[in-house]
């Protein structure tokens, strides 16, 4: 049995509201809070990246796990924001938890389901016998273009699992992942802002892909929606996961507990594996968690995870996902959040 | 060891003085200093400077400052202990006379440091900080004092209202030398309403950025009387120097500066005085609270009360304890390199009576306290009439 | 002035805080050291420093330096770690008025300075409240 030894979030303190984005914009704020369910995001600080959030998140995950980091043989950072274009990632991070020089690295990029594919090859590397333990982080720090809808959503924050086959907290049961080629998001090369296809990332992109590999996996594992206790999808804003999750038969109180982004925004690559670190703050052992990503492009990577004995044991070990998300929060105004995010530049 | 004297002094106006280079201000400074003590020759010069290489692009000061002053193919020696560089070459100008290796010695200091803005400023300043552990975690000079003021004002409860009246009595005393860089008084309100720099600090704690360049002839004693000119003779009788570690963070007491404790205690050991015997001294101010720490470990004042007896005027003109006659480096000015020798400057003047309106009733033996850093390096003299 | 060898050079102490202590006095280095200076003839051993500690004096920054004017104001202190060791970084996630001398904090990882829109990014140690 191969699952997760240790696990970690970081979500950086500022927030900025809704409204004071709406308010800059002319939007009705009112509208765009019922419609997409997001009522405040996370803001990055300026010395916060993708690798500094993964550092953390990477070294809450070693705290639970209590390996000895020389022991983990692969660092694997899911991210659309690395913040080198060319220089990955994870040898920062490999380099900053002290799993260097023995160790494999890669950073992953598949929009939003970057994390999750971290996540699907380090279990499948342990699962091999190549190594003990995997580093696997999805995180962004992630960025909307002025004025677009995606500004409403894009926050930032990192979620980081340690892979292993011995000392699990939480037992992968099954993997299944559904692709095909559908360009519903993209950015391209040189460009700071991503574009969207507007309507189309719904009903083809999203919808099919979430409900396809939900479905699937559930049916290989030979489960329906009311034997599984947690269920987390990717979370671009907060309404998608949950109308995906009743499509699949889920009610919403087993969505509740990984349901981040109405006051969290979109983290991207960290949006659904976050989701299954506050799942996995409040889990029993026994119980069973479905956790289905979606990345545009587009494809979905779903696991059914089981929470075992040794979850109840080394928890409190490191900070819990939700109280990052509802305690020491600092907010920002839209002036304040524009020069964060790099929207806004002194001359030089 | 033979006994030294100091036979004369040079200096001009300090300021932002935009018409003149580096060699222009250096070589002013020495001529004064020569035909002040009326040699016609020197043996041997130093010349401190912090960092003229990042401040105008000039390394090289020794053969730079002997060409210029036309006194090539004399021996010269460029000192560099950050801020303190000037009283170091003060120092070894005193040893090579004090050993008999040189008869004559021209020591001086210098920085322009106007050539660059604000920003290029900082940074070659910074250099006298840990660069890898200070500097390149955003700490800035003002920080690493203002660091120490928050100490010392949690510790000894010295206020905020206190601490300005450091910057007063300076600008009061500058107000009074002609070669102050600021020629006007201001007041506590105006302390600590200017725009804060470092908390607690504004900017009227911190000292400014000066062009300037000071120079002073030593001699052996036994041959001070031929240039005396019927003027006091002026023996160094202490020459104290010492090092404490680079970054602040890696002392014991944020509120004492052991280099400056060392120093002075071996200048008054070579003296064979205590600080009773000091009628008035020029400290290192280079902010407001530096110069409350440094009379303290000079050992004018007990620790944690310099700040209260400056507030209670215990250091001014009139004062038990006169403090930075000349205006300190607050008012004075503070070209980095060359403010150790300025001190000297300033003793000198004092001992010979020639202070003008800020003349001292009794000044027969001053003291000088040159740091450099955050106080990781410090130079004090102790200079008599004999 | 960004040196990307100076940057490299440091990086078990930028990310990974590894000073050294020496056996016989208990003094810990950070930077790690050669030597103990001449008093102690012990040999130093790997000291990694804690990640939490608390704030021995502190200052917020309004004028700075060229490369960190962005950020301006920012608090910076003096921080003793538990079990040795001391570290001046930039106090961070803290408004200003809460910041006291003794206070509990801990180190978080963070992007320390840019080299412009171009170079090198260089990494290390900030401190929050715990």
């Amino acid at each position: 049995m191969v699952g997760i030894v240790g696990y970690g979030a970081y979500i950086p303190r500022q927030r900025i509201k809704l409204e004071e984005i709406a308010a800059v914009w002319g939007a009705d704020a009112a509208a765009f809070k019922r419609g997409l369910m997001l009522y405040e995001k996370s803001v990055p600080s300026p010395d916060q990246d993708t690798i500094t959030m993964s550092v953390e998140a990477a070294r809450w995950a070693l705290a639970r796990a209590g390996v000895d980091p020389k022991s983990i043989g692969a660092v694997y950072i899911g991210s659309e924001s690395h913040p080198y274009a060319v220089k990955p990632s994870g040898t920062v991070v490999a380099e900053a938890i002290g799993a260097t020089p023995d160790c494999h690295c890669a950073d992953f990029e598949f929009a939003c389901k970057a994390g999750s594919e971290a996540m699907f090859v380090g279990l499948s590397l342990v699962k091999a016998g190549e190594m003990d333990y995997v580093l696997a982080v999805g995180g962004d720090t992630s960025q909307g273009a002025p004025g677009d809808a995606l500004e409403y959503s894009a926050s930032a924050g990192s979620a980081a699992f340690i892979m292993g086959r011995e000392k699990l907290l939480a037992e992968c049961l099954h993997t299944y992942s559904f692709m095909t080629d559908t360009p519903d998001f993209w950015r391209r090369e040189y460009e700071f802002y991503p574009r969207h296809g507007g309507r189309f990332t719904g009903e083809p992109a999203y919808f099919k892909h979430v409900q396809s590999a939900s479905r699937e996996i559930m049916s290989r594992a030979g489960l329906t929606p009311k034997d599984i206790n947690y269920a987390v999808f990717h979370q671009p804003n907060g309404k998608f996961p949950r109308n995906v999750g009743r499509m699949l038969g889920f009610k919403d109180e087993q969505m509740e507990t990984g349901w981040l982004s109405p006051w969290l925004g979109n983290t991207y690559s960290g949006a659904s594996p976050m989701g299954l670190t506050a799942i996995l703050d409040v889990a029993k052992p026994g119980e069973l968690i479905l956790m289905c990503s979606y990345g545009s492009g587009a494809g979905s990577d779903a696991f059914i995870w089981k929470a075992t004995e040794r979850l109840v044991e080394v928890r409190e070990k490191a900070p819990f996902t939700r109280p990052q998300l509802d305690e020491n929060k600092v907010y920002l105004t839209y002036g304040q959040y524009a020069k964060c995010r790099g929207k806004i530049v002194k001359a030089d | 060891m033979r006994d030294v004297a100091v036979i004369g002094i040079g200096i001009q106006k300090w300021g932002e003085l935009w018409d003149r280079s580096l060699r222009d201000l250096w070589v002013e400074a020495a001529q004064n200093a020569i035909n002040d003590a009326g040699v016609d020759h020197i043996d041997t010069m130093y010349v401190g400077a912090m960092s003229p290489g990042l401040f105008v692009g000039q390394e090289h000061l020794s053969s730079l400052c002997a060409d210029y002053l036309g006194v090539t193919p004399v021996a010269a020696t460029r000192v560099e202990s950050a801020c303190c560089s000037g009283g170091m070459a003060m120092r070894s100008g005193f040893i090579e006379v004090a050993s008999g290796m040189a008869d004559i010695a021209l020591v001086s200091g210098v920085e322009k440091m106007t050539d660059v803005d604000g920003g290029g400023a900082t940074f070659a300043l910074a250099t006298a900080a840990d660069g890898d552990y200070e500097v390149y975690n955003g700490v800035t000079f003002p920080g690493l004092y203002a660091m120490m003021a928050q100490d010392y004002m949690h510790r000894f409860g010295l206020t905020r209202e206190e601490l300005a009246a450091v910057p007063v009595k300076s600008h009061a005393n500058g107000a009074l030398n002609p070669h102050a860089q600021f020629q006007h008084p201001t007041t506590v309100e105006g302390v600590v309403n200017s725009v804060m720099v470092a908390d607690p600090l504004t900017i009227m704690d911190c000292s400014p950025i000066t062009d300037g360049a000071a120079a002073a002839i030593l001699c052996p004693l036994e041959m001070a009387k031929d240039f005396a000119k019927g003027r006091p003779i002026i023996k160094v009788s202490g020459v104290g120097a010492a090092t404490d570690t680079i970054a602040l963070h890696s002392r014991k007491d944020f509120s004492t500066l052991n280099a400056t404790v060392v120093a002075a205690r071996r200048a008054y050991d070579m003296a064979g005085v205590g600080p009773d015997d000091i009628d008035f001294a020029e400290v290192h101010d280079c902010f407001s609270i530096a110069e409350v720490i440094t009379s303290e470990d000079i050992g004018f004042f007990e620790k944690g009360t310099g700040g209260k007896a400056a507030a209670a005027g215990e250091t001014a003109l009139n004062g038990k304890r006169p403090v930075n006659t000349s205006g300190g480096l607050k008012s004075k000015g503070h070209p980095v390199g060359a403010t150790g020798v300025g001190q000297i400057h300033e003793l000198v003047t004092q001992l010979r009576g020639d202070a003008g309106e800020r003349q001292l009733k009794t000044a027969k033996r001053g003291l000088a306290q040159n740091m450099g850093g955050s106080g990781g390096s410090a130079v004090v003299h102790i200079l008599e009439v004999v | 002035m960004a040196s990307v060898p100076g940057y490299w050079r440091e990086r078990a102490q930028r990310l990974r805080y590894e000073g050294n202590k020496c056996e016989s006095c208990d003094e810990v280095y950070f930077p790690p050291r050669r030597s103990c200076g001449i008093k102690c003839d012990e040999e130093l051993k790997p000291h990694t420093l804690s990640t939490t500690g608390k704030v021995l004096t502190y200052t917020v920054i309004r004028v700075a330096p060229t490369q960190f004017v962005d950020e301006a104001p920012y608090a910076v202190a003096i921080c003793e770690m538990d079990g040795g060791g001391r570290i001046t970084a930039q106090l961070v996630d803290c408004p200003f008025e809460n910041i006291k001398i003794g206070m509990p904090v801990r180190i978080e990882f963070r992007l320390i300075q840019k080299d412009g829109h171009h170079g090198i990014l260089m990494y290390g140690y900030k401190v929050v409240p715990v």
